[in-house]
Protein backbone atom coordinates (compact mmCIF):
# COMPACT_ATOMS: atom_id res chain seq x y z
CA UNK A 1 0.00 0.00 0.00
CA UNK A 2 2.17 3.22 -1.36
CA UNK A 3 -0.41 5.59 0.22
CA UNK A 4 -0.51 6.89 3.96
CA UNK A 5 -3.78 7.09 5.28
CA UNK A 6 -5.04 10.58 5.97
CA UNK A 7 -7.09 11.07 8.98
CA UNK A 8 -10.51 11.82 7.59
CA UNK A 9 -13.29 13.67 9.34
CA UNK A 10 -16.96 14.11 7.91
CA UNK A 11 -15.36 13.04 4.70
CA UNK A 12 -13.01 16.05 5.02
CA UNK A 13 -9.42 15.31 4.47
CA UNK A 14 -7.84 16.68 7.78
CA UNK A 15 -6.02 19.60 6.47
CA UNK A 16 -3.30 20.98 9.24
CA UNK A 17 -3.36 24.08 7.80
CA UNK A 18 -6.87 24.44 9.44
CA UNK A 19 -6.05 23.82 12.59
CA UNK A 20 -2.43 24.26 13.63
CA UNK A 21 -1.46 26.77 11.03
CA UNK A 22 -0.90 30.38 12.50
CA UNK A 23 0.25 32.56 9.76
CA UNK A 24 3.15 35.04 10.01
CA UNK A 25 1.56 37.47 8.01
CA UNK A 26 -1.82 37.79 6.70
CA UNK A 27 -3.75 35.32 3.84
CA UNK A 28 -4.18 37.45 1.18
CA UNK A 29 -3.24 35.16 -1.74
CA UNK A 30 -6.18 35.01 -4.59
CA UNK A 31 -6.18 31.28 -5.63
CA UNK A 32 -9.03 31.82 -8.35
CA UNK A 33 -10.30 28.70 -6.41
CA UNK A 34 -12.33 30.62 -3.82
CA UNK A 35 -14.17 28.29 -2.07
CA UNK A 36 -17.93 28.34 -2.30
CA UNK A 37 -19.09 27.14 1.11
CA UNK A 38 -17.31 28.35 3.59
CA UNK A 39 -14.08 26.48 3.81
CA UNK A 40 -15.17 24.34 0.81
CA UNK A 41 -13.96 23.93 -2.58
CA UNK A 42 -14.82 21.80 -5.63
CA UNK A 43 -12.14 19.40 -4.16
CA UNK A 44 -12.89 18.99 -1.32
CA UNK A 45 -16.47 18.50 -2.40
CA UNK A 46 -15.27 15.74 -4.78
CA UNK A 47 -13.43 14.25 -1.93
CA UNK A 48 -15.97 13.87 0.83
CA UNK A 49 -18.28 12.70 -2.10
CA UNK A 50 -16.29 9.56 -2.58
CA UNK A 51 -15.92 8.80 0.83
CA UNK A 52 -20.00 8.96 0.83
CA UNK A 53 -20.57 7.49 -2.37
CA UNK A 54 -23.57 9.05 -2.64
CA UNK A 55 -23.82 12.41 -5.13
CA UNK A 56 -27.70 13.39 -4.39
CA UNK A 57 -28.17 15.94 -1.41
CA UNK A 58 -26.78 19.19 0.44
CA UNK A 59 -26.49 17.42 3.59
CA UNK A 60 -23.16 16.01 2.99
CA UNK A 61 -21.95 19.78 1.93
CA UNK A 62 -23.58 21.47 5.07
CA UNK A 63 -22.17 18.69 7.50
CA UNK A 64 -18.81 18.91 5.91
CA UNK A 65 -18.54 23.24 6.08
CA UNK A 66 -18.88 22.80 9.43
CA UNK A 67 -15.34 21.71 9.98
CA UNK A 68 -14.28 20.65 13.77
CA UNK A 69 -10.84 21.80 14.37
CA UNK A 70 -11.04 19.59 17.91
CA UNK A 71 -11.99 16.79 15.82
CA UNK A 72 -9.04 17.21 13.19
CA UNK A 73 -6.41 17.53 15.62
CA UNK A 74 -7.28 14.71 17.57
CA UNK A 75 -7.61 12.89 14.24
CA UNK A 76 -4.21 13.41 13.30
CA UNK A 77 -2.34 12.78 16.48
CA UNK A 78 -4.31 9.58 15.79
CA UNK A 79 -2.07 8.17 13.19
CA UNK A 80 0.30 5.90 15.29
CA UNK A 81 3.62 7.09 15.17
CA UNK A 82 2.85 10.43 13.45
CA UNK A 83 5.46 13.24 13.86
CA UNK A 84 5.03 17.00 14.02
CA UNK A 85 7.19 19.03 10.99
CA UNK A 86 7.37 23.11 10.62
CA UNK A 87 7.52 23.29 7.23
CA UNK A 88 8.32 26.80 5.26
CA UNK A 89 6.99 26.60 1.76
CA UNK A 90 7.05 29.76 -0.50
CA UNK A 91 7.90 31.53 2.46
CA UNK A 92 5.07 30.41 4.93
CA UNK A 93 5.83 28.19 7.51
CA UNK A 94 3.28 25.24 8.47
CA UNK A 95 3.12 23.08 10.86
CA UNK A 96 1.47 19.63 9.90
CA UNK A 97 1.64 16.36 12.20
CA UNK A 98 2.41 13.45 9.38
CA UNK A 99 3.24 9.94 9.19
CA UNK A 100 6.97 9.81 8.53
CA UNK A 101 6.15 7.68 5.38
CA UNK A 102 4.59 11.16 3.84
CA UNK A 103 6.48 12.31 1.15
CA UNK A 104 6.89 15.77 0.70
CA UNK A 105 5.46 14.99 -2.49
CA UNK A 106 2.23 13.98 -0.48
CA UNK A 107 2.25 16.55 2.10
CA UNK A 108 2.13 19.65 0.06
CA UNK A 109 -0.23 17.94 -2.07
CA UNK A 110 -2.77 16.38 0.52
CA UNK A 111 -1.73 18.57 3.98
CA UNK A 112 -0.71 21.78 2.60
CA UNK A 113 -3.57 21.65 -0.46
CA UNK A 114 -0.98 22.96 -2.66
CA UNK A 115 -1.79 21.08 -5.58
CA UNK A 116 0.26 22.27 -8.48
CA UNK A 117 3.03 20.06 -7.55
CA UNK A 118 1.81 16.58 -9.96
CA UNK A 119 2.37 13.30 -9.41
CA UNK A 120 3.23 11.25 -12.23
CA UNK A 121 5.02 7.93 -11.29
CA UNK A 122 5.72 8.63 -8.02
CA UNK A 123 9.57 7.02 -7.96
CA UNK A 124 11.75 9.71 -9.28
CA UNK A 125 11.63 9.25 -13.03
CA UNK A 126 9.92 11.44 -14.36
CA UNK A 127 10.05 14.80 -12.88
CA UNK A 128 5.80 15.78 -12.46
CA UNK A 129 7.01 16.77 -9.03
CA UNK A 130 9.87 18.60 -9.01
CA UNK A 131 10.23 21.30 -6.73
CA UNK A 132 12.78 23.57 -5.03
CA UNK A 133 14.64 23.25 -1.82
CA UNK A 134 16.77 25.56 -0.57
CA UNK A 135 16.79 26.82 -4.20
CA UNK A 136 17.66 23.54 -5.75
CA UNK A 137 15.35 20.77 -7.85
CA UNK A 138 14.55 17.82 -6.36
CA UNK A 139 12.09 15.36 -7.05
CA UNK A 140 9.61 15.69 -4.02
CA UNK A 141 8.12 12.34 -4.15
CA UNK A 142 11.88 10.68 -3.31
CA UNK A 143 11.19 12.26 -0.23
CA UNK A 144 9.94 12.36 3.03
CA UNK A 145 8.83 15.84 4.66
CA UNK A 146 9.53 14.76 7.88
CA UNK A 147 13.46 15.44 6.92
CA UNK A 148 12.98 19.17 5.59
CA UNK A 149 12.38 21.34 8.56
CA UNK A 150 14.31 24.37 8.42
CA UNK A 151 14.45 23.72 4.62
CA UNK A 152 12.96 26.55 2.40
CA UNK A 153 10.85 25.01 -0.29
CA UNK A 154 9.04 26.65 -3.39
CA UNK A 155 6.66 24.73 -5.15
CA UNK A 156 4.76 26.40 -8.36
CA UNK A 157 2.67 28.01 -6.42
CA UNK A 158 5.51 30.28 -5.36
CA UNK A 159 6.85 31.56 -8.58
CA UNK A 160 4.54 34.29 -9.14
CA UNK A 161 4.86 37.32 -7.06
CA UNK A 162 1.93 40.02 -6.68
CA UNK A 163 0.01 37.66 -9.54
CA UNK A 164 3.21 39.03 -11.45
CA UNK A 165 4.42 35.57 -13.33
CA UNK A 166 8.28 34.89 -13.29
CA UNK A 167 9.97 35.22 -16.18
CA UNK A 168 9.85 31.19 -16.71
CA UNK A 169 6.51 30.94 -16.46
CA UNK A 170 5.83 33.88 -19.19
CA UNK A 171 8.40 31.99 -21.18
CA UNK A 172 5.95 28.90 -21.19
CA UNK A 173 2.91 31.03 -22.47
CA UNK A 174 4.60 33.15 -25.00
CA UNK A 175 6.00 29.54 -26.52
CA UNK A 176 2.95 27.49 -25.66
CA UNK A 177 5.61 24.84 -23.78
CA UNK A 178 2.76 22.81 -23.02
CA UNK A 179 -0.48 20.74 -24.04
CA UNK A 180 -2.33 19.10 -21.05
CA UNK A 181 -0.54 20.72 -18.46
CA UNK A 182 0.36 17.99 -16.35
CA UNK A 183 4.10 17.91 -16.59
CA UNK A 184 4.49 21.76 -17.09
CA UNK A 185 4.56 22.67 -13.07
CA UNK A 186 7.63 20.13 -12.68
CA UNK A 187 9.50 21.80 -16.08
CA UNK A 188 8.97 25.11 -14.92
CA UNK A 189 10.69 24.51 -11.83
CA UNK A 190 13.05 22.36 -13.67
CA UNK A 191 13.91 25.66 -15.96
CA UNK A 192 13.34 28.12 -12.94
CA UNK A 193 16.60 26.46 -11.27
CA UNK A 194 18.29 25.57 -14.44
CA UNK A 195 18.80 29.10 -14.87
CA UNK A 196 21.36 29.31 -12.26
CA UNK A 197 22.86 25.76 -13.37
CA UNK A 198 26.26 25.48 -15.36
CA UNK A 199 24.91 24.60 -18.57
CA UNK A 200 26.16 25.31 -21.68
CA UNK A 201 24.23 28.05 -24.17
CA UNK A 202 23.20 25.22 -26.95
CA UNK A 203 19.38 23.51 -27.42
CA UNK A 204 21.55 20.32 -27.16
CA UNK A 205 22.78 21.88 -23.59
CA UNK A 206 19.38 22.48 -22.12
CA UNK A 207 17.71 18.97 -23.96
CA UNK A 208 20.45 17.51 -21.12
CA UNK A 209 19.70 20.08 -18.46
CA UNK A 210 15.86 19.43 -18.86
CA UNK A 211 15.96 15.26 -19.42
CA UNK A 212 14.51 15.22 -15.63
CA UNK A 213 11.62 16.24 -16.57
CA UNK A 214 9.64 13.35 -19.31
CA UNK A 215 6.28 14.99 -21.21
CA UNK A 216 3.84 12.58 -22.67
CA UNK A 217 2.46 14.87 -24.87
CA UNK A 218 5.74 15.70 -26.49
CA UNK A 219 5.67 19.79 -25.79
CA UNK A 220 9.86 19.45 -25.88
CA UNK A 221 10.46 21.72 -28.46
CA UNK A 222 8.55 24.50 -27.28
CA UNK A 223 9.65 24.03 -24.01
CA UNK A 224 13.32 24.08 -25.11
CA UNK A 225 12.45 27.07 -26.88
CA UNK A 226 10.92 28.78 -23.85
CA UNK A 227 14.01 27.70 -21.48
CA UNK A 228 16.02 29.20 -24.32
CA UNK A 229 14.23 32.66 -24.07
CA UNK A 230 13.91 32.57 -20.38
CA UNK A 231 17.85 32.18 -20.10
CA UNK A 232 18.31 35.30 -22.26
CA UNK A 233 15.56 37.30 -20.58
CA UNK A 234 17.92 36.68 -17.74
CA UNK A 235 21.29 36.70 -18.75
CA UNK B 1 5.48 1.41 2.76
CA UNK B 2 6.17 -0.39 5.97
CA UNK B 3 6.11 1.79 8.84
CA UNK B 4 9.44 2.74 10.54
CA UNK B 5 10.85 4.64 13.89
CA UNK B 6 11.91 7.79 12.10
CA UNK B 7 15.49 9.67 13.33
CA UNK B 8 17.81 12.02 12.73
CA UNK B 9 21.66 11.72 13.62
CA UNK B 10 23.63 15.02 14.80
CA UNK B 11 26.96 13.14 14.64
CA UNK B 12 28.92 10.56 12.77
CA UNK B 13 28.84 8.70 16.99
CA UNK B 14 25.17 9.82 16.86
CA UNK B 15 24.13 7.83 13.93
CA UNK B 16 26.81 4.98 14.61
CA UNK B 17 24.84 4.33 17.87
CA UNK B 18 21.65 4.81 16.38
CA UNK B 19 22.63 2.55 13.66
CA UNK B 20 23.44 0.05 16.09
CA UNK B 21 20.14 -2.03 15.69
CA UNK B 22 18.86 -4.35 14.19
CA UNK B 23 17.12 -3.58 10.65
CA UNK B 24 18.42 -0.22 10.78
CA UNK B 25 18.84 1.91 7.69
CA UNK B 26 20.74 5.10 6.84
CA UNK B 27 19.30 7.74 5.15
CA UNK B 28 20.79 10.09 2.83
CA UNK B 29 19.38 12.07 -0.33
CA UNK B 30 16.92 8.55 -0.31
CA UNK B 31 16.75 8.33 -3.88
CA UNK B 32 17.96 4.63 -3.25
CA UNK B 33 16.41 3.93 -0.31
CA UNK B 34 12.84 5.71 -0.65
CA UNK B 35 12.45 4.16 -3.83
CA UNK B 36 12.48 0.92 -2.61
CA UNK B 37 10.62 1.40 0.14
CA UNK B 38 7.99 2.02 -1.83
CA UNK B 39 8.01 -1.47 -3.39
CA UNK B 40 8.85 -3.44 -0.12
CA UNK B 41 11.57 -4.29 -1.44
CA UNK B 42 13.64 -2.31 1.17
CA UNK B 43 11.69 -2.10 4.65
CA UNK B 44 14.48 -0.70 7.45
CA UNK B 45 12.13 -0.88 10.97
CA UNK B 46 14.64 2.00 11.51
CA UNK B 47 15.39 4.73 9.57
CA UNK B 48 18.42 7.67 10.68
CA UNK B 49 18.57 10.34 8.78
CA UNK B 50 22.55 11.22 8.62
CA UNK B 51 21.59 14.74 6.70
CA UNK B 52 22.80 16.94 8.94
CA UNK B 53 26.49 15.36 8.92
CA UNK B 54 29.36 16.98 8.62
CA UNK B 55 30.68 15.06 5.61
CA UNK B 56 29.39 17.90 3.08
CA UNK B 57 33.31 18.73 1.98
CA UNK B 58 35.22 17.98 -1.17
CA UNK B 59 39.22 19.29 0.02
CA UNK B 60 42.12 19.28 -1.19
CA UNK B 61 44.15 16.10 0.23
CA UNK B 62 47.72 16.80 1.39
CA UNK B 63 50.27 15.55 -1.45
CA UNK B 64 47.50 16.06 -4.33
CA UNK B 65 44.64 13.71 -4.35
CA UNK B 66 41.11 14.80 -3.17
CA UNK B 67 38.76 13.81 -0.55
CA UNK B 68 35.05 13.61 -0.71
CA UNK B 69 32.45 13.76 2.15
CA UNK B 70 29.97 11.20 2.02
CA UNK B 71 27.23 13.21 2.08
CA UNK B 72 28.63 15.59 -0.80
CA UNK B 73 25.49 16.06 -3.60
CA UNK B 74 26.01 14.09 -6.85
CA UNK B 75 25.55 17.32 -8.59
CA UNK B 76 28.18 19.69 -6.23
CA UNK B 77 30.90 16.64 -7.18
CA UNK B 78 30.47 16.65 -10.58
CA UNK B 79 30.52 20.91 -10.83
CA UNK B 80 33.20 21.01 -8.77
CA UNK B 81 36.49 22.67 -9.96
CA UNK B 82 39.34 20.36 -8.66
CA UNK B 83 36.66 18.05 -9.81
CA UNK B 84 36.73 18.71 -13.74
CA UNK B 85 40.11 19.38 -13.60
CA UNK B 86 42.23 16.86 -12.51
CA UNK B 87 39.23 14.02 -12.21
CA UNK B 88 37.30 14.31 -15.60
CA UNK B 89 36.15 10.94 -15.70
CA UNK B 90 34.04 11.26 -12.19
CA UNK B 91 32.66 14.76 -13.15
CA UNK B 92 31.59 13.23 -17.11
CA UNK B 93 30.22 9.57 -14.82
CA UNK B 94 28.27 11.86 -12.83
CA UNK B 95 26.95 14.02 -15.08
CA UNK B 96 25.83 11.05 -16.83
CA UNK B 97 23.71 9.65 -14.50
CA UNK B 98 19.83 9.80 -13.29
CA UNK B 99 18.51 13.19 -14.08
CA UNK B 100 19.82 16.73 -12.90
CA UNK B 101 16.77 16.47 -10.02
CA UNK B 102 18.16 12.93 -8.30
CA UNK B 103 21.85 14.61 -8.61
CA UNK B 104 21.05 17.24 -6.31
CA UNK B 105 19.80 14.49 -4.35
CA UNK B 106 22.01 11.79 -4.14
CA UNK B 107 25.24 11.11 -2.23
CA UNK B 108 28.35 9.52 -2.69
CA UNK B 109 28.05 7.04 -0.22
CA UNK B 110 24.38 6.93 -1.33
CA UNK B 111 25.34 6.30 -5.02
CA UNK B 112 28.27 3.63 -3.99
CA UNK B 113 25.28 1.72 -1.91
CA UNK B 114 22.51 1.99 -4.78
CA UNK B 115 20.70 -1.25 -5.95
CA UNK B 116 19.95 -2.91 -8.99
CA UNK B 117 17.95 -2.16 -11.52
CA UNK B 118 16.80 -5.72 -12.08
CA UNK B 119 13.17 -5.82 -12.75
CA UNK B 120 12.63 -9.04 -10.24
CA UNK B 121 14.54 -7.48 -7.77
CA UNK B 122 12.45 -4.47 -7.47
CA UNK B 123 8.89 -6.56 -8.05
CA UNK B 124 8.14 -8.69 -4.52
CA UNK B 125 6.19 -11.59 -6.78
CA UNK B 126 9.35 -12.52 -8.20
CA UNK B 127 11.89 -14.47 -7.10
CA UNK B 128 15.14 -13.13 -6.35
CA UNK B 129 18.35 -14.56 -4.40
CA UNK B 130 19.22 -10.62 -3.42
CA UNK B 131 16.38 -9.51 -2.00
CA UNK B 132 14.95 -13.12 -0.78
CA UNK B 133 17.81 -15.55 -0.15
CA UNK B 134 16.86 -18.82 -1.81
CA UNK B 135 14.16 -17.87 -3.63
CA UNK B 136 15.68 -18.07 -6.76
CA UNK B 137 16.27 -15.77 -9.93
CA UNK B 138 13.74 -14.86 -12.06
CA UNK B 139 15.94 -13.18 -14.35
CA UNK B 140 18.19 -15.96 -15.38
CA UNK B 141 15.47 -17.94 -17.73
CA UNK B 142 13.41 -14.40 -17.81
CA UNK B 143 14.02 -11.12 -19.48
CA UNK B 144 17.68 -10.75 -18.71
CA UNK B 145 18.43 -7.80 -21.46
CA UNK B 146 19.72 -5.23 -19.19
CA UNK B 147 21.56 -8.36 -17.37
CA UNK B 148 25.65 -9.00 -16.53
CA UNK B 149 27.44 -10.90 -18.63
CA UNK B 150 30.55 -10.55 -15.76
CA UNK B 151 30.90 -11.65 -12.61
CA UNK B 152 26.78 -13.26 -13.03
CA UNK B 153 26.08 -16.72 -10.83
CA UNK B 154 23.75 -18.96 -11.09
CA UNK B 155 22.19 -17.35 -8.26
CA UNK B 156 22.13 -14.11 -9.48
CA UNK B 157 23.14 -11.79 -12.80
CA UNK B 158 21.97 -7.93 -11.74
CA UNK B 159 24.04 -5.61 -12.67
CA UNK B 160 25.38 -2.77 -10.27
CA UNK B 161 23.68 0.49 -12.24
CA UNK B 162 26.41 2.84 -10.67
CA UNK B 163 28.28 5.36 -12.99
CA UNK B 164 30.07 7.06 -10.32
CA UNK B 165 31.18 4.12 -9.18
CA UNK B 166 32.84 2.90 -12.19
CA UNK B 167 35.13 6.19 -12.70
CA UNK B 168 36.09 5.81 -9.37
CA UNK B 169 37.33 2.53 -9.59
CA UNK B 170 39.36 3.43 -12.58
CA UNK B 171 40.79 6.04 -10.25
CA UNK B 172 41.73 3.53 -7.43
CA UNK B 173 39.62 5.19 -5.29
CA UNK B 174 39.13 4.58 -1.19
CA UNK B 175 36.17 4.41 1.21
CA UNK B 176 36.47 5.49 4.36
CA UNK B 177 33.89 3.97 7.10
CA UNK B 178 33.36 4.18 10.51
CA UNK B 179 31.89 1.78 13.55
CA UNK B 180 31.43 0.99 16.88
CA UNK B 181 34.64 -1.16 16.04
CA UNK B 182 36.24 1.67 14.72
CA UNK B 183 37.02 3.25 11.23
CA UNK B 184 38.60 1.51 8.06
CA UNK B 185 39.50 2.10 4.42
CA UNK B 186 38.64 -0.01 2.29
CA UNK B 187 40.33 -0.46 -1.67
CA UNK B 188 36.92 0.55 -4.06
CA UNK B 189 38.56 -2.29 -6.20
CA UNK B 190 38.15 -4.86 -2.53
CA UNK B 191 35.09 -2.87 -1.64
CA UNK B 192 32.52 -4.70 -3.90
CA UNK B 193 31.16 -8.34 -4.02
CA UNK B 194 30.19 -10.73 -6.98
CA UNK B 195 26.83 -12.49 -5.79
CA UNK B 196 28.66 -16.09 -6.25
CA UNK B 197 26.08 -17.76 -3.78
CA UNK B 198 25.36 -14.73 -1.18
CA UNK B 199 23.80 -12.08 -3.71
CA UNK B 200 22.22 -10.25 -0.63
CA UNK B 201 25.46 -9.20 0.51
CA UNK B 202 27.09 -6.79 -2.43
CA UNK B 203 29.81 -5.09 -0.42
CA UNK B 204 32.00 -5.99 2.18
CA UNK B 205 30.02 -3.05 4.75
CA UNK B 206 28.83 -4.46 8.14
CA UNK B 207 25.57 -3.51 9.64
CA UNK B 208 26.04 0.12 11.32
CA UNK B 209 29.14 0.56 9.59
CA UNK B 210 28.71 4.12 7.93
CA UNK B 211 30.96 5.76 5.22
CA UNK B 212 32.20 9.14 5.86
CA UNK B 213 34.52 9.60 3.03
CA UNK B 214 36.15 8.52 -0.40
CA UNK B 215 39.49 9.88 -1.27
CA UNK B 216 40.92 9.86 -4.72
CA UNK B 217 45.00 9.63 -5.33
CA UNK B 218 46.57 12.12 -6.79
CA UNK B 219 46.69 12.20 -10.75
CA UNK B 220 50.54 12.00 -12.20
CA UNK B 221 51.42 14.53 -14.57
CA UNK B 222 49.82 13.59 -18.91
CA UNK B 223 46.95 11.37 -17.15
CA UNK B 224 43.90 12.00 -19.23
CA UNK B 225 40.28 10.36 -18.15
CA UNK B 226 37.49 9.65 -20.02
CA UNK B 227 33.68 8.20 -19.22
CA UNK B 228 31.77 6.56 -22.01
CA UNK B 229 28.10 5.50 -21.60
CA UNK B 230 26.09 3.63 -23.87
CA UNK B 231 22.20 3.69 -23.76
CA UNK B 232 19.00 3.15 -25.30
CA UNK B 233 18.29 6.75 -24.99
CA UNK B 234 20.86 9.54 -24.92
CA UNK B 235 19.99 11.03 -21.05
CA UNK B 236 17.94 10.14 -18.00
CA UNK B 237 18.81 5.75 -18.48
CA UNK B 238 21.28 3.71 -16.79
CA UNK B 239 24.25 1.82 -19.16
CA UNK B 240 23.70 -0.99 -21.33
CA UNK B 241 27.78 -0.75 -21.33
CA UNK B 242 30.17 2.15 -20.08
CA UNK B 243 33.95 2.11 -19.71
CA UNK B 244 35.72 4.90 -17.25
CA UNK B 245 39.30 5.01 -18.83
CA UNK B 246 42.60 6.78 -17.38
CA UNK B 247 45.66 6.57 -19.13
CA UNK B 248 49.03 8.40 -19.43
CA UNK B 249 50.43 7.99 -22.67
CA UNK B 250 54.05 8.99 -23.53
CA UNK B 251 53.72 10.23 -27.53
CA UNK B 252 52.40 7.33 -28.40
CA UNK B 253 53.58 4.87 -25.87
CA UNK B 254 51.25 3.79 -22.87
CA UNK B 255 52.98 4.03 -19.46
CA UNK B 256 49.87 3.62 -17.31
CA UNK B 257 46.18 2.42 -17.75
CA UNK B 258 43.40 1.90 -15.45
CA UNK B 259 40.02 0.61 -17.13
CA UNK B 260 36.50 -0.06 -15.44
CA UNK B 261 33.23 -1.54 -17.38
CA UNK B 262 29.74 -0.30 -16.29
CA UNK B 263 26.50 -1.59 -17.36
CA UNK B 264 27.83 -5.43 -17.93
CA UNK B 265 28.85 -6.70 -14.75
CA UNK B 266 27.70 -7.52 -10.94
CA UNK B 267 30.26 -4.85 -9.23
CA UNK B 268 31.58 -2.49 -10.88
CA UNK B 269 33.96 -3.89 -13.35
CA UNK B 270 38.37 -3.18 -13.03
CA UNK B 271 39.67 -4.68 -15.94
CA UNK B 272 42.83 -5.80 -14.79
CA UNK B 273 43.20 -7.82 -17.76
CA UNK B 274 42.60 -5.10 -20.44
CA UNK B 275 45.21 -3.18 -18.32
CA UNK B 276 47.93 -5.56 -18.96
CA UNK B 277 47.51 -5.54 -23.11
CA UNK B 278 47.35 -1.89 -22.85
CA UNK B 279 50.61 -0.98 -20.44
CA UNK B 280 53.91 -0.55 -22.65
CA UNK B 281 52.10 -1.28 -25.44
CA UNK B 282 51.94 1.56 -28.30
CA UNK B 283 48.34 3.37 -28.43
CA UNK B 284 47.02 2.23 -31.52
CA UNK B 285 43.59 0.86 -32.45
CA UNK B 286 45.02 -2.94 -32.99
CA UNK B 287 46.23 -2.36 -29.18
CA UNK B 288 42.90 -0.79 -27.88
CA UNK B 289 41.26 -3.83 -29.80
CA UNK B 290 43.15 -6.21 -27.33
CA UNK B 291 42.15 -5.02 -24.70
CA UNK B 292 38.72 -4.61 -25.54
CA UNK B 293 38.79 -8.88 -26.01
CA UNK B 294 40.61 -9.01 -22.50
CA UNK B 295 38.18 -7.18 -20.95
CA UNK B 296 35.48 -9.06 -22.27
CA UNK B 297 37.12 -12.35 -22.03
CA UNK B 298 35.34 -14.13 -19.62
CA UNK B 299 31.96 -12.47 -20.61
CA UNK B 300 28.92 -15.05 -20.20
CA UNK B 301 25.93 -14.02 -22.36
CA UNK B 302 22.62 -14.91 -21.27
CA UNK B 303 19.40 -14.82 -23.68
CA UNK B 304 18.68 -11.57 -24.34
CA UNK B 305 22.01 -9.84 -23.86
CA UNK B 306 24.68 -11.07 -26.16
CA UNK B 307 24.98 -7.98 -27.78
CA UNK B 308 26.52 -6.58 -24.26
CA UNK B 309 29.32 -7.99 -25.57
CA UNK B 310 30.37 -6.70 -28.84
CA UNK B 311 28.73 -3.95 -27.07
CA UNK B 312 31.07 -3.48 -24.02
CA UNK B 313 34.43 -4.12 -26.45
CA UNK B 314 33.48 -1.27 -28.91
CA UNK B 315 32.88 0.81 -25.68
CA UNK B 316 36.14 -0.02 -24.53
CA UNK B 317 37.96 0.83 -27.79
CA UNK B 318 35.93 4.10 -27.98
CA UNK B 319 37.04 5.36 -24.77
CA UNK B 320 40.51 4.34 -25.23
CA UNK B 321 40.41 5.82 -28.79
CA UNK B 322 39.03 9.61 -26.64
CA UNK B 323 41.79 9.34 -23.90
CA UNK B 324 44.93 8.85 -25.91
CA UNK B 325 43.39 11.64 -28.93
Amino acid sequence: MDQPKHPQVNGHVATDQETNHQPKQKETEPSGREPVFGRFSRRSFLAQLGAAGVAASTAPLAHAAQTDTADETNAAARVPGAVPVTLNVNGKEYRVTVDPRTTLLDTVRDHLQLFGTKKGCDHGQCGACTVHVNGRRVNSCLSFAVMHEGDKITTIEGLAENGQLSVVQQAFLEHDGFQCGYCTPGQIMSATALLKEPIGPADDDVRAAMSGNICRCGAYSNIVAAVQQARTKTA
Amino acid sequence: MQAFRYSQARSVDGALRAGGTADTSFLAGGTTLIDLMKLDVMTPQTVVDINALPLDQVEAATGGGVRIGAMVKNSDLANHALIRQKYAVLSEALLSGASPQLRNMATTGGNLLQRTRCYYFRDVNYACNKRDPGSGCAALDGYNRIHAVLGGSDHCVAVHPSDMAVAMMALEATVHTSSPKGGRALALNEFYLVPRDTPQKENVLEPGELITHVTLPAMAEGTRSFYIKLRDRAQYEFALASVAAVVRVNGKHIERARLALGGVATKPWRSMEAERALEGKTANRETFERAADAAMAGAKPLQYNGFKVELGKMAVVRALESVTA
